[in-house]
């Protein structure tokens, strides 16, 4: 892994000079200050029963399903398009390398984002003066959530565009994928298949994939070791899967 | 100890064979680069020649055969390899939002130049490259002739015993193509450069050697010079004279018994006709022939010259043949 370093700091770099990393900030930023703003206004209006950030991160999806295939798309499917892909893989790195730090540059933009809406929550607590709505344990619950989801949501869109030499449908299977998984999740234990009794070891993975409970759980300060390695271990996969479909390419290039 | 033997050559293939879905890419090559020599591949479109690059870089596995890059197994060792190789693929892809300097720095820790000396090097092939005015312009506003010479700098920067470029002149302009055949020259006798190219009288002023590939399989490979006799296997000559033509013959028969007309032009206004004359010897013949024609009365001699066909000539002979030969087995 000597070489992890070197590429994880010039893939900043690239992120950091490239025009799609700023659309996807404003976006994101637009998008959760426009959620936050509306959020206000019911609390305004009349009292909750839940804390701000509890609701907050109820909207998570709606960022990710944009801002993850934005991020990523452009990691694989850019430099294989142009041909950098060969010129890399001839210097002594490792095709391990090169996912890794793609990935890790990805989810480093991905949680410097979120961390920015960490501002909503100051300039709220700063103007509102009401200890009642800055509870740190949701608040906090809610970051971590992210930042473990993240990490396999970032892992999801890096395979996407493992697999594709075009930008515009790596973004696509990223957001249909993402979608499956965030939404989709949600319907699943309704299917009647699932009652059967055979399915039961199924229906229970089923139940435990539920990328919204486990947010729930977050926010409430339970960690549950469970949540964590479905996270974990999807990313894991996600990036082997990247990997090998970087290296199935070359042998049949 | 005993005597140590001598240094293995830069590149030695065997037997390679590259095939996709059946269809032979690059069928039972053989060959052997010498350490310090400058190899051209040349091939039509299709011939094998990027196949065979890449399989020398390790980037492509190779179906079977063996590749040895000094003396290291391609196959096993392609960690190793990488330290050994400069490679510039067709193309030379470049990452467009970098400047050169960081573009150089970047490739120069990717291929574990020591970081004391990478910037000390950088300065060394960017002027190597005549690229030291352009060092902080951004790559993806380099006009085509700076882009290449920021891939020839790339490949030699972490001063690998073998380059490997593959068509470095494509879409240069004549000016640039002369700095890049000069800057190619320069690496003479200390790295082992393989360049493929279309571009032939390009390749005969820079290589020492010369294979020719097409369907995959190696035509000829020698010295631009032994490929002529090897493939022409005749010296040409041309003529203008003026005078009876049918006498013509019978005094070329008496210089060399070989010495025939292939062709002969219409008289023009001062009555001189060019002719053009070929013959199995090798040897030159031109003071024979002058001493034979101008000291005969029937004839006026204008011109004669010694035609030296040109590697483009040899290229088209040699892959014409192997067209012959892979049409004839039709039994397939």
């Amino acid at each position: 892994m000597k070489h992890f370093f070197t590429i994880l700091s010039h893939e900043i770099r690239i992120l950091l000079v490239s025009p799609s990393t700023y659309i996807a900030a404003v976006l994101f930023l637009a998008v959760m200050g426009g959620i936050f703003t509306m959020m206000l206004d019911i609390y305004s209006s009349s009292a909750q029963e839940t804390t701000p950030a509890v609701v907050f991160f109820q909207w998570f999806w709606v960022p990710v399903l944009f801002m993850v295939p934005l991020l990523t798309m452009k990691s694989i499917a850019e430099e294989r398009r142009l041909g950098t892909l060969e010129t890399l893989l001839t210097t002594p790195v490792s095709t391990v390398e090169v996912v890794l730090g793609k990935y890790f540059a990805a989810y480093f933009l991905y949680i410097s984002l979120w961390a920015c809406t960490g501002g909503f929550f100051y300039i709220l607590n700063r103007f509102a003066r009401d200890a009642r709505f800055i509870d740190v344990g949701p608040l906090a619950g809610g970051y971590v959530f992210v930042a473990i989801s993240g990490l396999m949501f970032v892992a999801v869109g890096i395979a996407a565009s493992a697999v594709s030499r075009n930008q515009a449908v790596a973004a696509l299977i990223s957001g249909t994928v993402l979608l499956g998984l965030i939404v989709g999740s949600n319907f699943l234990p309704n299917i009647e298949l699932l009652h059967n009794e055979v399915m039961r070891p199924l229906k229970t993975a089923v139940d435990y994939a539920q990328v919204f409970q486990h947010l729930t759980d977050f926010s409430h300060g339970v960690v549950d070791t469970r949540q964590v390695l479905f996270y974990l271990s999807g990313t894991v996969l996600a990036l082997i899967f990247s990997i090998f479909s970087v290296e199935v390419k070359l042998l049949h290039s | 100890m005993p005597e140590d033997p001598p240094p293995p050559p830069a590149i030695e293939v065997k037997n390679l064979v590259k095939s996709y879905a059946g269809v032979d890419a690059v069928s039972d090559v053989s060959f052997t680069v010498q350490r310090g020599e400058i190899i051209g591949f040349l091939g039509p479109n299709g011939a094998g020649k990027s196949t065979t690059m890449r399989i020398l870089t390790g980037f492509l596995p190779a179906t079977s055969g063996i590749v040895n890059l000094c003396g290291v197994p391609v196959a096993s060792n392609p960690d190793a390899i990488k330290h050994l190789i400069g490679y510039m693929p067709e193309n030379n892809p470049l990452p467009e939002d970098m400047r050169v300097s960081e573009y150089l720095f970047y490739r120069g820790r990717l291929k574990e130049v020591p970081r004391r000396k990478l910037s000390a090097r950088i300065d060394e092939v960017l002027e190597l490259c005549d690229l030291k005015r352009v060092r902080h312009r951004i790559i993806g506003k380099l006009s085509k002739g700076f882009r290449q010479r920021v891939g020839i700098a790339e490949s030699v920067l972490a001063e690998p015993p073998v380059i490997i470029m593959d068509e470095p002149t494509i879409g240069l302009d004549p000016h640039q193509i002369l700095i890049v055949r000069d800057l190619i020259a320069s690496l003479r006798g200390r790295m082992t450069v393989l360049i493929s190219s279309h571009i032939l009288p390009e390749i005969e002023v820079t290589c020492d050697r010369v294979v020719i590939i097409n369907q995959g399989r190696i035509v000829a490979s020698g010295t631009p010079n032994d490929l002529r006799r090897e493939i022409l296997g005749h010296s040409a000559y041309r003529l203008e004279l003026a005078g009876e033509v049918s006498a013509l013959s019978t005094i070329l028969a008496q210089v060399e018994p070989t010495l025939v007309i292939t062709s002969q032009s219409e008289t023009d206004e001062q009555g001189f006709r060019t002719f053009r004359l070929t013959t199995e010897r090798d040897e030159p013949l031109g003071e024979e022939l002058l001493r034979a024609l101008a000291n005969n009365p029937h004839f006026r001699l204008r011109g004669l010259a010694a035609e030296r066909p040109s590697l483009e000539d040899v290229f088209l002979a040699a892959t014409r043949r192997t067209w012959e030969m892979v049409d004839k087995p039709s039994s397939r």
